[in-house]
């Protein structure tokens, strides 16, 4: 059998849902035996592969960085899921979102810093106006909420979109 | 004694008493009806529009707890329809404020959040506004956070019916109506508060909570509120 080609990608967000991914218990070996982990923190690629069936999207979009991962991810893959509430909703990358961004920098690196008060801009990627869900810049095919979702959600979303099935997942995820 | 008439819900024939509404006659019946903004013996207002049914011969869904149920009337509780507008309704009460379920002190308590779960809510399709909204932690007990109200008023009722202080109201119109204590006044400073808690305890969400809790330790216990509700007489 074919294998499922799988990515993640982590935007704005903790890691949780890709430690969350990791707590599948027993249903990884099916994962294993079902996938090929492509691309992600947890694999060892540097760029993200040509043609991908599923990717997994933890965190909001944040930054001009971000924007320019999710949209090539979308064009390279079959199918994006948005893993977790900052993917789903915003959720706490989106607390900033009430703060213009050059006060919310200023606050942390200028009025927050004991040294070096400055507001880095060499190398890293200019923030957007507001930390959105992944669904305000490119389609969605399916939501998998929960901060992080719970192990058993993933791994039954994993083991339905393997089967070629949309998983059903009413009353199985929730916010929060 | 109350006139009897009979209501046809979801085909089924049901009997019920003049003055009973679609929501009450239905529940008797064990049908489900979402409402959020509803509580049982306070005054109804139909704000939350969950509650919304289909009524034969009326062109536009009716919210079911202010609806009086009228002899020989044929009603829908669930449909393709009803859910596709439940669920939007729902959608904009997430959109309208800002809801980080797991970074509230009712996460896993929330009747918002439940309702969502509920209605196989997984995504809000509409832009979040992320309005800048005050948080009032100026009664030494409890705290009002803005993030997380839907104006469904609880606390408005519960107030003025039950307890009879008339501390909360509603300011402004339509996005930009805010709960507000006195005459907008932050609520430690408030004369009429009796700090009874009653709002606190009939809050659907997080908005309103009583000071030293953290994230998901607000369990609310409306039941004794609903209870001393039931013995008024009649609706304010």
């Amino acid at each position: 059998m074919k294998k499922v080609r799988v990515a993640t990608i982590w935007l704005d967000g903790c890691a949780g849902c890709h430690m969350s991914v990791l707590d599948i218990d027993e249903a990884i070996l099916n994962v294993a035996r079902r996938a090929e982990m492509v691309y992600g923190p947890l694999v060892d690629a540097h760029e993200f592969p040509k043609q991908v069936d599923v990717t997994l999207v933890e965190g909001g979009v944040s930054s001009q960085e971000d924007l320019e991962k999710i949209r090539t991810v979308r064009q390279r893959s079959r199918l994006v899921v948005s893993l977790g509430d900052c993917a789903v909703t915003g959720n706490i990358s989106a607390m900033r979102n009430q703060t213009p961004t050059r006060k919310l920098l200023e606050r942390i690196y200028v009025e927050g810093a004991d040294v070096m008060r400055v507001v880095p801009s060499d190398g890293v990627p200019a923030l957007l106006r507001h930390a959105v869900p992944v669904h305000e810049f490119v389609k969605v095919d399916l939501h998998v909420p929960g901060c992080p979702p719970s192990a058993k959600a993933i791994a039954f979303v994993l083991e339905e979109l393997f089967e070629g099935r949309v998983p059903d997942l009413r009353s199985k995820v929730k916010f929060g | 004694m109350a006139d009897k008439i009979s209501v046809r819900i979801d085909g089924e024939y049901v009997a019920a008493q003049q003055g009973q509404t679609i929501l009450e006659v239905a529940r008797a019946g064990g049908k489900f009806i979402p409402t959020l903004c509803w509580l049982e013996n306070l005054s109804p207002v139909g704000g939350c529009r969950l509650c919304i049914v289909e009524v034969s011969g009326v062109g536009r869904l009716l919210p079911a707890c202010t609806t009086p149920a009228q002899d020989g009337m044929s009603v829908t509780t669930n449909s393709e329809k009803l859910t596709q507008y439940r669920r939007m309704a729902l959608e904009f009460l997430f959109s309208e404020r800002n809801h980080q379920c797991a970074v509230c002190v009712s996460n896993n308590h929330c009747e918002l959040q439940s309702m969502a779960q509920r209605l196989g809510v997984t995504n809000v399709r509409y832009p979040y506004s992320f309005p800048k909204m005050r948080v009032d932690a100026s009664h030494e007990r409890y705290v009002l956070d803005h993030n997380r109200c839907i104006l469904c008023t609880r606390c408005v009722r519960v107030c003025a019916e039950v307890e009879g202080a008339r501390v909360w109201d509603v300011s402004g119109r339509g996005i930009h109506s805010l709960i507000v204590s006195d005459m907008n006044r932050p609520w430690g400073d408030s004369k009429t508060c009796t700090s009874c808690g009653k709002c606190v305890e009939v809050c659907p969400t997080g908005a309103l909570a009583e000071k030293g809790f953290g994230v998901e330790e607000m369990v609310k216990r409306d039941r004794k509120v609903r209870r001393l509700a039931g013995r008024r007489g009649g609706h304010v």
